[in-house]
């Protein structure tokens, strides 16, 4: 009985199993390379795990893991978001400068303000998007453009330097407990949420079905419009919030704020597992594969290796990783495919 | 019950003129008679509009950016200017025509700008090491041969997106750059190379830059349009998987275009280099989203299979042309993305309006059909409307075209 019970759950199961498997595995794979990385680093230049340096690495990471998120929304389904960093030097720009223009206005108003102009950069991107069905890659290059514009006639040639803006807002980029900066925990706990969200909601799992594949989407009633919609303001807005952040972490704000972070959120994204036509990809993993590359940054600079070695690692550690995502996904095809012959009969 | 048949006969009116010459005895024995004619010339109309349209629109553009931009400034229309404008945007324009080729099969090539910083730090570099320039050249148009090789590779031996691999070797590329040069600038360039960003072609005045990019459209627009190796660019950006079937050999072709690519870059990165007099790991940067954003302009679809060369070339006018006028007026010039991205948003929102109207009336069509059912329904239990309401718009957004 239960050798039959057994046989028959076998065909259905192992397959998952197995699909599950691989997708972990690239979970942990790339907090394994992370964790050999930091090893072998460390091994060379024993001062790399000090507390300074530990704080410094998660500081960079948290900006990038945090726009990552968002990002991870709207890749998962099927589309990009390029005006992220954009979004975050209008949000940082604006955002700091009412400390000068409003006096004494509280904390949470500037977070506000700043998040409410990244919804109203996401809303703008979600709408043309989802009304006019046009390709996001394309809208938000335009938007990257246009927002970025709009940042520099705001700022003109004038800047927000750090000793306009109060000591508590600086503080949250700063300082921290027991070596990890507050503003690294906020951001963990946000990611979490996120993870949560799209790993366990409804409308996180329809995000990933979009992705997949959306005619079948379509035609499973999923409203696909409405929620690449939700997909953009998140990332909006979750720009904004990293602008506030960008602003607490840096204090001087002009108007190049996160020009180019776009596609080294992309990056971060890829080589966290993303996979870059939707349909799987973690939240986790897209943090992971921002800290990872914040912590190659640092490294290079505790080794005494020229920065200049950076973008070349980057790009090398990307084209490695869709290398071996696509590989992965070669053998598993090749996998199920044996697996359903070898049960049919 | 009303939609069915008028859909029909948009069907009929839209094979009548592909029949052409044929007698029209299709429409008068249908029966349906009365509406066809009509429909058969709106047909017509709107057939030749989406031949024509998009490129008379980017020429129309073109013509206004120029009368505006003598209207801003007495200087805009003059040779000098013109020089101006082509020293300023040629390596942008030149990269920009492999690049449509390669969306045009449906790929992208982002790290074009990259290949253009590698190519100068090489040329530098060289330089530095007391090289020829005639072996220099020769050199650094190989590499970027062997550059653009390796993104064919990956998309399509390996079968990656190349969306992800010219991030990855946009990065790599201008890495690799920063590695061979480092810190250094090298400027001591002989005036007889360097010269080409002073002084226009003899004879035309304008840029070297601009006559080649002019020269190299002609090519690539000719080599789009007019041979089988244009149109096979066509066939696999429209359905790759019919190009496959009928022969196409989709891999050599695309891997042929970015090595061509790769070569047109850092050609480009040579005449920058040349320009500016000045070699340094960071030229360029940032450019290859401008050059997106004028193929995409240009009319050529990013999901391929679309567009033309006339239309890039048209795009490249209009990028240029807009942004020197803005500066003329004292704009701030990092600004003028407002401008830019604007025009590639209506790019992209214009094509989709027909679409957008059409879906519309097919929602207002649904609307009514279902009000009647609704009323009905509407006394007994909510899930029932609501239930019918989520299948009927189900099967109108199956059923209307993508």
């Amino acid at each position: 009985m239960t050798n039959l019970d057994g046989a028959l759950a076998q065909p259905t199961e192992s397959p998952q199993r197995l699909v599950d498997l691989v997708f972990r595995l690239r979970e942990y794979g790339i907090i394994a390379v992370l964790v050999v990385f930091i090893a072998v680093t460390t091994g060379l230049q024993p001062r790399f795990l000090g507390q300074q340096n530990i704080k410094f690495i998660l500081l960079n990471a948290t900006i990038f893991a945090l726009l990552a998120l968002g990002e991870t929304m709207v890749v998962v389904s099927r589309q990009m978001d390029l005006s992220v960093g954009s979004v975050l030097g209008l949000s940082a720009y604006v955002s700091s400068n009412l400390f000068g223009q409003v006096h004494g206005i509280p904390i949470p108003v500037v977070f506000l303000a700043g998040i409410g102009i990244g919804v109203a950069c996401g809303v703008v991107n979600g709408a043309i998007i989802a009304l006019a069905r046009v390709p996001g890659l394309v809208v938000t290059l335009a938007t990257l453009y246009i927002i970025r514009g709009i940042d520099i006639s705001i700022v003109g040639g004038g800047e927000v330097v750090a000793s306009s803006l109060p000591a508590h807002f600086l503080a949250i980029g700063s300082d921290s407990v027991v070596g990890i900066p507050y503003v690294t925990m906020c951001v963990a706990v946000v990611i979490a949420a996120g993870a949560y969200f799209l790993r366990s909601f409804r409308s996180g799992r329809e995000l990933y079905a979009i992705g997949s594949n959306p005619d079948a989407a379509r035609l499973v009633g999923i409203p696909i419009g409405r929620r690449v919609f939700s997909a953009y303001v998140a990332s909006g807005a979750i720009a904004g919030l990293a602008g506030v952040l960008w602003a607490t972490y840096y204090g001087t704000v002009d108007s190049t704020a996160g020009t180019g972070y776009e596609l080294t959120v992309v990056t971060a994204v890829v080589v966290g597992g993303v996979a870059i036509f939707g349909g799987s990809g973690s939240v986790i993993g897209a943090a992971f594969g921002a800290l990872l590359l914040s912590t190659i940054a640092t490294a290079l600079y505790a080794l005494n290796v020229s920065p200049f070695w950076d973008p070349a690692l980057d790009g090398l550690l990307l084209v490695l990783a869709i290398t071996l995502d696509r590989t992965l996904a070669v053998r598993l095809a090749n996998a199920m495919r044996k697996r359903t012959f070898r049960h049919e009969p | 019950m009303n939609p069915e048949p008028t859909a029909d006969t948009g069907v009929l009116a839209e094979q009548a003129p592909s029949s052409g010459a044929e007698p029209p005895a299709p429409s008068p024995t249908s029966g349906v008679g009365e509406p066809q004619p009509g429909g058969t010339v709106l047909a017509y109309l709107s057939r030749f509009r989406v031949l024509a349209r998009w490129e008379v629109a980017l020429l129309a553009t073109v013509v206004a950016v120029f009368v505006v931009g003598r209207v801003v400034s007495p200087e805009f229309l003059t040779s000098y200017n013109f020089f101006d404008m082509g020293i300023s945007n040629g390596e942008l324009a030149i990269m920009a025509l492999p690049m449509t080729l390669i969306v045009a099969t449906g790929e992208i090539d982002l790290s074009v700008s990259s290949t253009l910083g590698l190519a100068s730090s090489l040329l530098g570099l060289l330089w530095m090491h007391g090289w020829p320039m005639p072996a220099i050249i020769v050199v650094v148009l190989a590499c970027g041969a062997v550059l653009g090789a390796f993104n064919g590779v990956l998309v399509t031996r390996v079968g990656l997106p190349s969306i992800a691999v010219t991030i990855g070797t946009m990065l790599l590329y201008a890495g690799i750059g920063e590695i061979l040069l480092g810190s250094n600038i090298v400027s001591n360039f002989p005036a007889t190379y360097t010269n080409i960003g002073v002084y226009g072609v003899p004879g035309i005045g304008l840029s070297y830059s601009t006559v080649i990019f002019f020269g190299l459209a002609i090519i690539f627009g000719a080599v789009l349009h007019f041979t089988p190796f244009g149109r096979s660019i066509f066939a696999m950006g429209a359905n790759q998987e019919a190009a496959i079937f009928s022969g196409v050999r989709v891999k050599r072709t695309k891997t042929i275009l970015y090595i061509v690519s790769g070569i047109v870059c850092s050609g480009a990165g040579i005449l920058y280099t040349f320009k500016l007099s000045t070699a340094e790991y960071d030229n360029g940067t940032g450019l290859v989203l401008s050059v997106v954003a004028i193929v995409l302009l240009g009319g050529v679809s990013i999901f391929g299979g679309k567009g033309s060369m006339v239309g890039v070339v048209f795009a490249v006018l209009i990028y240029a042309g807009l942004l020197d006028a803005l500066l003329l007026t004292g704009f701030p010039q990092q600004a003028s993305g407002i401008v830019i991205g604007g025009l590639l948003l209506l790019s992209v929102l214009v094509p989709s309006v027909p679409e957008f109207r059409s879906r519309l009336r097919a929602g207002r069509h649904r609307l009514q059909r279902q009000a009647p059912e609704a009323a009905i329904v509407h006394s007994g239990s909510v899930a029932q409307p609501r239930l019918t309401g989520d299948s009927s718009s189900k099967a109108g957004q199956g059923g209307q075209p993508i």
